[in-house]
């Protein structure tokens, strides 16, 4: 399992590193954690040409608050997530996620960048951010440009990302303070991708829910964001009528392949379990 | 392309600087074992899962299959083979694992020692649980685990100064 030969680049600002990606085209690609590209290019499933380190650009790593929102740059590893005490307080699903993400070694190099510019429907946090309706900041030759996390995915693998682009950060709204919050991750044994998962924010005011989003993460081609499922719950008491009717909602956009973790059928139905779980979960830590 | 295109690097290994040429695809597992001449860490799976080939790299436990050689490039790293005290004894870990028989095989203990070494720097007083999903990215196949997660707890307790107390069966 040797991979095939390639260049190798590693550039120190995030304007060498779109240089030499315009420069070499479909021909080189960037390099973060590495731990999905590396497996591919061992399997020679993947042969760039041209790799592109973006290890040693200071610029992309660090996690900073600007007003009511959060900012996360690319190479920040999941290790350092789950460390963060800014996340850790404001967004505690960031964690939880993260926690839930491969093992020990791959989370110190494993990055949030890499992990949402992949387009791995397996991997966790591309249906996390569009639960929290985060924004990419993809860095080309032209210059910056902010695509939604709800719009990025367009199939495996496929996303709104150019070859000339690199994907510099992660921009997220902070959810208010009391928000409820959950991911739950069915899934066969520690480093596997889930069966099926949900990420589910929500806040509670007097006892009905006045916002709620839902994501699903390996039960499509894509990361889905259920809308409907959201909006039913909306304005509810969380009653056991409503969250059936979410649930047939969020179980209904799912078209997850049948493999090694069961037949489609069962991983549609898994997807409205774990909802049901991250709903149940969100609420017990909901204030209000 | 040239096929023979070779990338300086320079790294400290167990405290020595080491300096070489390598070609890119170079995977830093293939490094340590062949340039290096660092054998104990293992090449498993080959696939990010078995751990066996773990080592630290600037303060973290990294799976050396996975990762390329220039990727390591400037970095300090420790394997197996820079565990035991200088004077020659076994380091705690070490001792832990022959004391409470924390291998049967042997091919996943380096792997097991180093991230267990990383694991006590993070969380010196670690709880039983936080051992098990903290080695949970460490495959054993002879074991069960159980004199692994024993063989970490007796290394806490003396690198701790506290008696280890061998849990009931």
């Amino acid at each position: 399992m040797i991979p095939g030969e390639f260049i190798y680049h590693r550039p120190s600002s995030v304007a060498e590193a779109v240089a030499i990606l315009a420069n070499h085209g479909e021909e080189a690609r960037p390099l973060s954690g590495g731990h999905s590209l590396i497996p591919m290019m061992k399997l020679r499933m993947a042969a760039p040409e041209h790799l592109v380190d973006l290890g040693g650009i200071a610029d992309l790593k660090g996690i900073s608050e600007d007003g009511d929102m959060i900012s996360i740059g690319a190479m920040t590893t999941q290790h350092e997530l789950i460390a963060s005490d800014l996340l850790g307080s404001k967004l505690p699903i960031i964690r939880e996620t993260s926690q839930l993400i491969a093992d020990p070694q791959i989370r110190y190099v494993g990055t949030l960048g890499g992990n949402v510019a992949n387009g791995d429907p397996g991997n966790d946090m591309p249906a996390l951010m569009q639960c929290l309706n985060a924004s990419y900041v993809l860095t080309g030759p032209e210059g910056d440009r902010e695509v939604s996390a709800r719009d990025f995915y367009e199939a495996a693998y496929f996303t709104k990302l150019a070859p000339e682009e690199i994907l510099t950060a992660i921009r997220i709204p902070v959810l208010p303070a009391g928000h409820g919050y959950a991911y739950e991750k069915l899934k066969r044994k520690v480093g596997d991708y889930a069966t099926a998962a949900a990420a589910v924010v929500l806040t509670m005011s007097g006892g009905s829910v006045s916002f709620c989003a839902i994501a699903l993460t390996n039960v499509a081609d894509t990361p889905l964001f259920a809308v409907e499922a959201g909006d039913i719950l909306t304005g509810s008491t969380l009653d056991a009528e409503t969250v059936k009717r979410a649930v047939a909602a969020a179980e209904a956009i799912t078209e997850p392949a049948s493999d090694g973790r069961g037949p489609a059928e069962y991983r549609t139905k898994m997807a409205g379990v774990m909802v049901q779980r991250a709903l149940a979960r969100a609420a017990e830590r909901a204030k209000g | 392309m040239s096929d023979t295109e070779q990338f300086p690097v320079t790294m400290t290994v167990n405290g020595k600087k080491v300096q070489r040429f390598v070609e890119a695809r170079t995977l830093l597992i293939h490094f340590l074992r062949e340039d290096l001449n660092l054998t104990g860490p293992h090449i498993g799976c080959e696939t990010t899962h078995c751990g066996a080939c773990t080592v630290e790299m600037n303060g973290m436990s990294v799976k050396t299959c996975t990762l390329f050689a220039v990727q390591a490039n400037g970095a300090e790293l420790t394997t197996i083979e820079g565990m035991a005290n200088p004077d020659g004894t076994l380091s705690a870990l070490q001792e832990g694992f022959r004391q409470m028989h924390g291998l049967q095989c042997g091919f996943c203990t380096p792997g097991m020692i180093m991230r267990a070494h990383t694991l006590l720097k993070e969380n010196p007083n670690p709880t039983e649980d936080e051992i098990r999903m903290g080695i949970s990215g460490n495959l054993c196949r002879c074991t069960g685990y159980q004199n692994i997660v024993k063989a970490i707890q007796y290394a806490a307790a003396k690198l701790n100064g506290t008696d280890f107390q061998e849990a009931a069966e």
